[in-house]
């Protein structure tokens, strides 16, 4: 028989200090356990700090006695070498585990137990616990805003054949996978807009950018009998002429008869709100800032001093000033600098403010990913003859992005993230309709609940796209 | 030259004058409309409207610039604050995401997950709408170690009452130029006679007796003001003497270092990662103890990567205390762009003053940053 020295427990009788360390350490989150969750006090026999304080030295005298290394038992050693290292870190784990611990039984009280699931008024949110009631009854308004509840399928309607339509890219067969970037870039957004413009606005079905989309469509498809020669002259003067062309002399007057139909009641912005209003303005910034940024890049990592500074300016410009004075600016200040009868709307002038406003941060991202390339992948792409455009399209670019994949997807979150800002300029989305409904005389004392929830579904946002980008940039990762 | 290389430029050029002018052009116009003359002199007039909170004398009979300057000296306020604790939080939180401890690091995970995936606005209208307001009254506060008080007004904590305070600063001012000797001092020795001097702890002592010495010899002296609770009318209570936190303040304090922190956690955990494993292995083999291989080797080699960053974080923290206007927390765009903007309705002075502030302070963080950058660069032969 080895003499035991429980100072330092080694392995020679690694039984006896295995099970007096385990009973300890159990006994010690029994305690812990029955006081959280029974709220039984088993040593209240003591006087107040020991009884206070039992379970710490209880629990940390247990972990000492199991702290034997290369005991051969593979759980023992698990636990050893990942909570029990040295006295620190028992220490720390047994805090860590006593919270936990003591904190399930409140959290679980006010989010489920004592909670309230029922009923359409204050009065059935009684008990000490969150009344969730509270948000079933606004849930409506937390996801659509002021929008008249009749009309609200027109929005599901079309964030379901927006989401199908985004899901044709997983669908795509190899033959239809070049066109993809071009689908995304150029023709997404545009029916993204008409079906925001036609059935979550109910604008009229003939408009001015009506216009703009058939002088597009005409000119792309004339575009593909040009000689590559011309084809640049070609997309700088013919969409405009098209247009002017459409616009003021062919079907003038047939069209402003049409301009007048509208399919749908007519929904001001300023009515729309909630967690559609969140995405509808994620959405369009995420488009609009990201080849924003990518020319602002290009540009400010050109070697054309005029362009360089320009694009330098801009990206300081933007990237120096808090995005509330942004919105501030495009709120007030912004009318000012337009002729008297000009009118833009509040949302589009958000959605303009706040991809310029992203669209520096993504140019820096890209511009990082820019100069990570070696010199040697610009001159091998010119020295096969490639001119910048064709250089940067077919070498650079893919490269670059791939390496900034991270840090888009960051600046994306954080986009995401500044949406709530958009109540400086009086719309609502879903944390300033909390906000709204948080002063309602009817729901008050609320504020918890609706935070609460704010962040769950935050939280469930930005995690899943975090995570997504994360996938996305294992999968593209390169060995280099 | 070139004609392809000027046809673009001439261009870019081009369609920017032609967007300045329009915009210059149409402003102009507006003004003239509605009989407004573009100038600053409106900030020497009298401003005529309070401000709950401010550092420097204020109130209505003072000038716009005078509300100005509250309102840039509250941001500072409050970015200073948020960044002090951003870091203490952001370092451990970083150091913890790196521990062998498989709680600890979990714990530390789900911290930086959680805060970071939530939007700052939600955080700071938590704190202030939701967690700030489940505080006691002040008649009903209980104080913490009997002097500190939380209540749903406010935190008060005592406050020291200064005899001779400019003594006591220059004492402190004095105790930083001699360490920034000693450590000259130090540097030099050793690169001469290869001896180290123990800087740190004549440092801290050095921090410690020139003070002390304010107060022995230079008849400074402190007395501490307890919060006392008084009753205003029948039922409301406020305290009197002691310093006075606004829960604004806290609230948007408490949002930003742990929003920033989560930021910064991983600017520390990616830069002692970045240190590779073999540099602490040769230092090891060359016979430091750990303890001067985390100063000597690792910490140089990883600030270089964490300080770049972080600075980055503290300028993002600085701009952000701008969402300061959602609580109305009186900070810089609260009270310039926004009261004194509705008072004078000077859309284009004020928010280009305010936009121009922000700038400012931004670029001259990056020039620094730029500088530092540089003298920190590892220099290749």
């Amino acid at each position: 028989m080895n003499k035991l020295n429980f100072l330092s427990p080694d392995k020679k009788n690694l039984y006896t200090y295995l099970y007096s360390g385990i009973s300890l350490f159990s006994l010690s989150i029994l305690i812990v356990f029955l006081n959280s969750f029974f709220s039984l006090d088993l040593t209240s026999f003591l006087p107040g700090t020991i009884n206070y304080f039992l379970p710490l030295i209880i629990g940390f005298m247990g972990l000492h006695l199991i702290r034997i290394e290369y005991s051969g038992i593979k759980f023992l050693d698990i636990i050893n070498k990942n909570i029990n290292t040295n006295k620190f870190n028992a220490l720390l784990s047994l805090l860590i585990i006593f919270v936990v611990i003591k904190s399930i039984p409140p959290l679980l009280s006010w989010f489920i137990i004592d909670a309230n699931f029922v009923g359409d008024s204050k009065d059935a949110c009684s008990g000490s616990g969150a009344c969730w009631a509270y948000i079933k009854t606004w849930f409506n308004r937390f996801m659509y805003g002021m929008y008249p509840n009749a009309e609200q399928w027109r929005i599901n309607l079309s964030f379901i054949a927006l989401a199908f339509l985004g899901g044709v890219g997983f669908f795509a067969t190899e033959k239809f996978k070049k066109y993809l970037t071009l689908y995304y870039v150029i023709i997404y957004p545009i029916i993204a807009f008409l079906f925001i413009f036609f059935f979550i606005s109910g604008g009229p079905i003939f408009f001015d950018f009506s216009y703009g989309i058939i002088a597009a469509v005409i000119s792309i498809v004339i575009g593909f009998f040009i000689p590559s020669k011309f084809k640049m002259y070609y997309f700088l003067i013919i969409p405009i002429t098209i247009y002017i062309l459409l616009k003021y002399v062919f079907f003038y007057e047939e069209l402003i008869e049409l301009g007048k139909i509208q399919a749908f009641e007519w929904v001001e912005t300023g009515a729309w709100g909630g967690l559609s209003l969140t995405f509808i303005v994620s959405f369009f910034c995420l488009i609009f800032c990201f080849p924003v940024g990518l020319f602002l890049s290009l540009g400010r990592r050109s070697d054309l001093p005029i362009i360089k500074y320009i694009s330098i300016g801009f990206i300081e410009f933007w990237r120096g000033v808090p995005l509330i004075t942004v919105l501030f600016m495009s709120s007030v200040m912004f009318p000012m600098f337009l002729p008297e009868d000009m009118f833009i709307d509040k949302l589009v002038r958000v959605i303009i403010a706040i991809s310029l406003f992203e669209a520096a941060y993504v140019a820096e991202v890209i511009r990082g990913g820019l100069q990570a390339l070696p010199r040697g992948q610009y001159d091998a792409a010119k020295s096969l003859g490639m001119g910048y455009w064709k250089m940067h399209i077919f070498v650079i670019l893919p490269q670059a992005l791939k390496l900034v994949i991270p840090g888009i997807a960051n600046t994306f979150l954080a986009l995401v993230k500044d949406t709530p800002l958009i109540f400086v300029v009086g719309l609502l989305e879903i944390v300033g309709m909390l906000n709204l409904a948080k002063t309602n005389p009817e729901w008050l004392g609320f504020a918890m609940e609706g935070y609460v929830f704010a962040s769950i579904v935050f939280f469930i946002i930005c995690y899943a796209m975090s995570k997504y980008s994360y996938n996305l940039e294992q999968k593209y990762k390169t060995e280099r | 030259m070139n004609f392809k290389k000027i046809l673009p430029q001439l261009l870019t050029l081009v369609v920017v004058i032609l967007v300045f002018g329009f915009f210059s052009y149409n402003a102009q116009v507006n003004m003239e409309n509605r009989g407004i003359t573009f100038g600053y002199g409106f900030l020497s007039q009298e401003s005529s409207f309070d401000v709950q909170f401010s550092l420097i004398e204020y109130d209505g009979s003072h000038s716009y610039f005078r509300a100005y300057l509250v309102g840039l000296l509250n941001t500072i306020l409050v970015s200073v604050i948020g960044i002090v604790f951003a870091t203490i939080i952001g370092v451990v939180v970083g150091i913890a995401r790196l521990s062998n401890n498989y709680l600890i690091e979990r714990t530390a995970a789900i911290y930086v997950e959680f805060f970071r995936n939530i939007p700052l606005l939600l955080q700071i209208f938590f704190w202030y709408f939701a967690a700030l307001r489940a505080l006691p009254l002040p008649e009903k506060a209980e104080p913490f170690f009997g002097v500190f008080f939380l209540t749903i007004k406010g935190f008060f904590v005592p406050a020291f009452i200064w005899n001779n305070l400019d003594i006591f600063i220059y004492s402190v001012i004095a105790a930083i130029i001699a360490i920034i000797f000693v450590r000259f001092y130090a540097k030099k020795k050793q690169e001469n006679q290869g001896i180290q001097t123990p800087v740190l702890s004549i440092s801290i002592g050095l921090l410690i007796i020139l003070p002390l010495l304010s107060f022995l010899l230079g008849g400074v002296s402190a007395s501490i003001e307890i919060p006392v609770i008084e009753q205003l009318s029948q039922t409301s209570f406020t305290y009197k003497g002691g310093l006075k936190l606004p829960p604004e303040l806290i609230s948007l304090a408490l949002a930003l270092s742990l929003y920033t922190a989560t930021f910064i956690a991983e600017c520390v955990r990616a830069g002692v990662q970045g240190v590779s494993k073999g540099q602490k292995e040769a230092a090891a083999s060359i016979g430091l103890t750990p303890n001067q291989v985390l100063k000597l080797v690792v910490m140089p080699q990883a600030l270089r990567i964490i300080i770049p960053p972080t600075t980055n974080q503290y300028l993002n923290l600085t701009k952000n205390s701008s969402l300061a206007a959602a609580i109305a927390y009186p900070d810089l765009v609260l009270v310039f762009a926004g009261t004194a903007l509705m008072q004078t309705g000077r859309a284009i002075e004020i928010v280009s003053i305010t936009m121009l502030t922000y700038l400012t302070l931004s670029i001259t963080i990056s020039i620094f940053m730029n500088w530092y950058n540089k003298k920190i660069a590892i220099k290749e032969k």
